[in-house]
This record gives structure tokens, sequence and C-alpha cells, in this order.
């Protein structure tokens, strides 16, 4: 039974060493521990926080990046289009403007045609004329010495000339 | 307040061990089948009587003395220092090996032994007594208290070099040695222990958990060594526990705690009637007993099954030579496993005393708002 009672001796060097050593052990060990490991948790925490906002950061560089090479890449089938579309364009004009010329060398050779044909015409209607009044100039000559002769000279005349 | 099937289970079998116990004490004791019995032993070969109640409770029990190992009739002990204090006479020390295990006075003072319990039963052997009878405190340096001090002292050297560790490497070195085993128990108390339960005010109670953890898992453990002393198995000691921390919880008190015992809130005068005494006895006596007991007991229960198992082998032995060997393999195998047992039952005992201790603080501490809202927060807390 005496196991049940609290010894006198042992409760009062208990309660002084006890709490001697809580006191100390508080002060010396418990403390600095305690504000190590809370110390080294925040660390941590920081550290994590730090490597996940990095992580937010470089996949916002990665979008960034896909959307200017995104850009870059429509301007480049834009600038393309373009190109051609100007080609296209460029050809178109020069084959109308090919045309229109090749028309009006045409027209202008056409008008030319007709210009030296009718001048021609003129030539030898002019030249027509001039053996008519030879030939009017000859017979009358002609008349002048044989009335006859004149007349077979004129039809003779006549038979030679020949309009080609 | 909830034990584990396991520590039930343990203090099913410390009962059925202290039966067994107890009734081959009273084999031993005279009457009249145990004279025979020890007649025959004498009879026999001039064997001693086996006192097994004296073998068990001798080991438990606080001695002023350490008692290492004897073999035969050398008994190897470590006298310590006897203090004590007389009103009349003041204080006197001396070392406990001036009583000769009772035999001789000194100053005026003797040990009570084996021989004058048999006189008289209510006397308690290895008490101090004044030979003229007056009244005396005995403050000796007994093994307990040596033991107490050298645990906190190992306590000391352990944590001190751990937190000078922690300020030589810096934060951001990776714990090494000691350091590295204590570390995570630490981190246990603290997120399962001091974090749940005391809330944002955990850091205020932490020292206060570290220390009772600690001091009473390496008395556990110092207690399971052999010539160790039973020190958390004594009540004096966990006694002075429950007592520290009875302290810290009533200083720490707010009002809503004391408004919950006096006046508790939302219940009919009539039924307040019934519960502030209930109320009243659980917080100021159930809760800190059962931490006293809790610790005492199991841990003297673990010390009084391998002692019994241990007892079994020289019980069987003193009967006849054959049964004592046969018992020694069963009783080895036993007392192997409660030693393992009660490795975790060390640590467990510890977490299970912190544990408490902080889940009442947290009572005490909680911040409670018992008005017309009362429901509707909690639910939307919950």
């Amino acid at each position: 039974m005496d196991l049940l009672l609290p010894d006198f001796g042992l409760f009062f060097w208990m309660t002084l060493s006890f709490l001697i050593g809580f006191f100390l052990l508080k002060k010396f060990a418990w403390k600095p521990i305690l504000q190590a490991l809370s110390d080294r948790e925040n660390s941590i925490a920081e550290s994590i926080a730090t490597a996940e906002s990095m992580k937010i950061e470089m996949s916002n560089m990665k979008n960034e990046n896909e959307l200017l090479l995104n850009q870059a890449r429509e301007e480049r089938s834009m600038m393309l289009r373009d190109a051609k579309e100007t080609k296209e364009k460029m050809i178109n004009e020069a084959k109308e403007m090919a045309k229109e010329e090749a028309n009006r060398i045409m027209i202008e050779a056409r008008e030319q045609i007709n210009h030296q044909k009718n001048a021609a015409i003129i030539d030898v209607k002019n030249q027509i004329g001039t053996l008519v009044i030879e030939v009017a100039e000859k017979v009358l000559r002609k008349e002048l010495s044989n009335k006859a002769e004149q007349n077979n000279y004129i039809n003779s005349l006549a038979s030679e000339i020949k309009l080609n | 307040m909830i034990l584990s099937p396991k520590i039930s289970l343990k203090a099913f079998v410390a009962l059925l061990f202290l039966l067994v116990g107890y009734s081959f004490i009273s084999f031993s004791q005279p009457q009249p089948i145990a004279t025979n019995t020890t007649t025959e032993q004498h009879v026999e070969g001039e064997k001693k009587k086996i006192d097994v109640k004296e073998i068990i409770f001798g080991h438990i029990r606080d001695s002023h003395e350490w008692h290492l190992f004897s073999i035969g009739e050398f008994h190897a002990t470590l006298p310590l220092l006897v203090i004590l204090y007389n009103p009349a006479k003041g204080f006197s020390a001396f070392l406990s090996s001036k009583f000769e295990e009772g035999e001789v006075a000194y100053e005026g003072y003797r040990m009570i032994n084996a021989k004058d319990v048999e006189l008289d039963k209510n006397l308690v052997e290895g008490k101090i007594v004044a030979v003229d009878g007056s009244k005396v405190y005995d403050i000796s340096m007994t093994k307990n208290v040596v033991s107490m001090i050298i645990s906190l002292l190992l306590l000391w050297f352990l944590m001190t070099g751990i937190a000078k560790k922690y300020k030589k490497n810096g934060i951001n070195k990776a714990p090494t040695g000691w350091q590295n085993a204590i570390e995570p128990v630490i981190g246990f108390v603290q997120d399962n222990v001091a974090k749940p339960y005391l809330g944002k005010h955990y850091l205020k109670y932490m020292p206060l958990l570290l220390t009772f953890f600690f001091f009473i898992w390496i008395n556990n453990l110092m207690g399971l060594l052999p010539g160790g002393a039973n020190l958390t198995g004594n009540i004096a000691v966990t006694l002075v526990l429950t007592l520290v921390f009875f302290v810290v919880m009533l200083f720490n008190s707010n009002k809503y705690y004391w408004g919950h015992i006096f006046n508790p809130p939302g219940i009919p005068l009539g039924i307040k009637f019934i519960l502030v005494p209930i109320e009243i006895l659980s917080n100021f006596l159930i809760k800190p007993a059962a931490l006293a007991i809790r610790l005492f007991a199991n841990i003297f229960a673990g010390h009084t099954i391998i002692l019994s198992l241990m007892c079994m082998i020289f019980i069987f032995g003193a009967m006849n030579q054959v049964a004592g060997y046969s018992a020694s393999i069963f009783s080895v195998a036993f007392s192997v496993f409660m030693f393992f047992l009660e490795l975790l039952v060390a640590a467990i005992q510890a977490f299970i005393f912190t544990n408490l201790a902080a889940v009442f603080i947290g009572q005490a501490i909680e911040e409670h708002h018992h008005d017309d809202h009362a429901v509707d927060t909690h639910k939307s807390n919950s």
C-alpha cells in the first residue's frame, strides 16, 4: 500500500529538480531549437514559394514567346500573301499594258499603212496625170504633123498605156 | 481518456500476473501448505526461501541504496546520501551504508529492515525513522532521486548539444547525429500534439510539452535498464508532473473555461445543480488524477509483469530443477516480448501524458463564444 502514497522526499526533489530542469531546458534548449525549426520551416516555405513563382514566371514567359512566335508566323504568312497578290497584280497590269501597247502599235501601223497606201495611190494618180499630160503633149505634137497618123499614134499610144 | 486496447490488455495481463504472484506470495507466507514446502526445501538442500513479494517490490520500490546485482551472499550496492531533517535536531546528512542494512542506528536514526517488518506488518522496509520516535522528514538522495537527476543531466547535455548544433550549423544545413534523431520527435510533438489542441498559442506551451515528453520517455527507458530505477512508476513523480500541468492549466485558463464549469451555458437550471459538481470534480480531480495514475500504473504494471515473469523461473526452480529450467524458456521468451512491449509503452505513455496535458490545457484556453449564435458559428466553423 505504501507504493500508492507519494513519498515526501521524492516529491520534494522531483518538484525542485523538474522545475529547475524545465526552466533551464526551456531557456537553453527548447527555445533555440524551436526557433531554428520554425526558421527553417519558414525558409523552406519561402524557397518553395519562390520556386513556384519562378515556375509561373517561366510559364508566362513561354506563353509570351509562343504568342510572339505565332504573331511572327502570321505576319510572315500575311506578307507572303501580300507579295503573291502584288506579284499577280503586277503581272496582270503588265499584261494589260502590253496588250494596250500592242493594240496601239497595231492601230498605228494600220493607220500608217493606210496613210502610205493613200500616199501611194495619190502618187500613182499624179504619175498617171503626168503621163496623161505627156501623152497628150505627144498626141498634140503628132496631130500637128498628120492627122491620120496622129490618130494612129494616139491609138497606139493608148494601147501602149496599160493601167496595170 | 481513451485507452488503447493494447494497454488495457496489458493491464489485464498485469492483473493476472499479480494474482499469480500473490498466490505464490501466499504460499511463502506461514500457512499450512507453505510451511510444508519451505521446510521441504530446507531439508532438500539448504535452499533459500524465495520471497517473490520482496524481490518484486524491492525492485519497484524506491531505496536508500542503489542495488546493482547480487552473487550469492555478495550484494553489489551503491550507498546513497541520506538527508534527514528533524525539527529538534536540524539537518543531518550521511551515506546510507552507515545503517549497515538497518542493523545499526546512526545519529539517532535507523532504517527499518526485513526483521522489523516481520514483527510489525505496518512498517515499511527501507524507511528511516528516529530511534526516539520523533518526526523525521526524509529528503534523502534516494535511488529515484539520483536516477532523476541523471536523467535531467542527460536531457540537459543532449538538448543543449542539439541547440548548439543548430546555432553552429545554421538552419540550412541538414541535421546530423542526435539532432537528426530528436528533431522528428520534436516535430511530432509540435505537429501532432501542440498544434491540433492548442491552436495558435501552441508555441507558448511547447517547452512544457517537450519537457514532459522527453522527461517521461527517458525515465521510462532508464527504468527498463537492468538496475534502473522505477521513477515514472512512482506516484510521487507522476503527481509532481501532474501538479505542474495543473498549475499551468489553471494559470492560463480563461473566463470561458470557468464559465463552463460554474455556469454551463444553454442548460436548464435544474440540471446545472447536477452538472456543476460533476464539472468541478472532472476538472479539478479526475483529469489530473487520470494523468498521474495512468502513467504510474502503466509503468508500475510493466515492471511488475517483467519481474513476475523472471521470478517464475525461481519459483519453479525452487519446486523442482527441471521445472525451473523449462519455465525459464517461457519466462525468458515472455519477458523479451514484454521488454519490447515496454519499449513501445515507454514512448506511448510519454506521448499520452503529453497529449492529454495538451488536450486539457487546450480546453482551458479555448475561446468559446457561447451566445445565441453559438450553433451557427459552430456550424460555419466545422
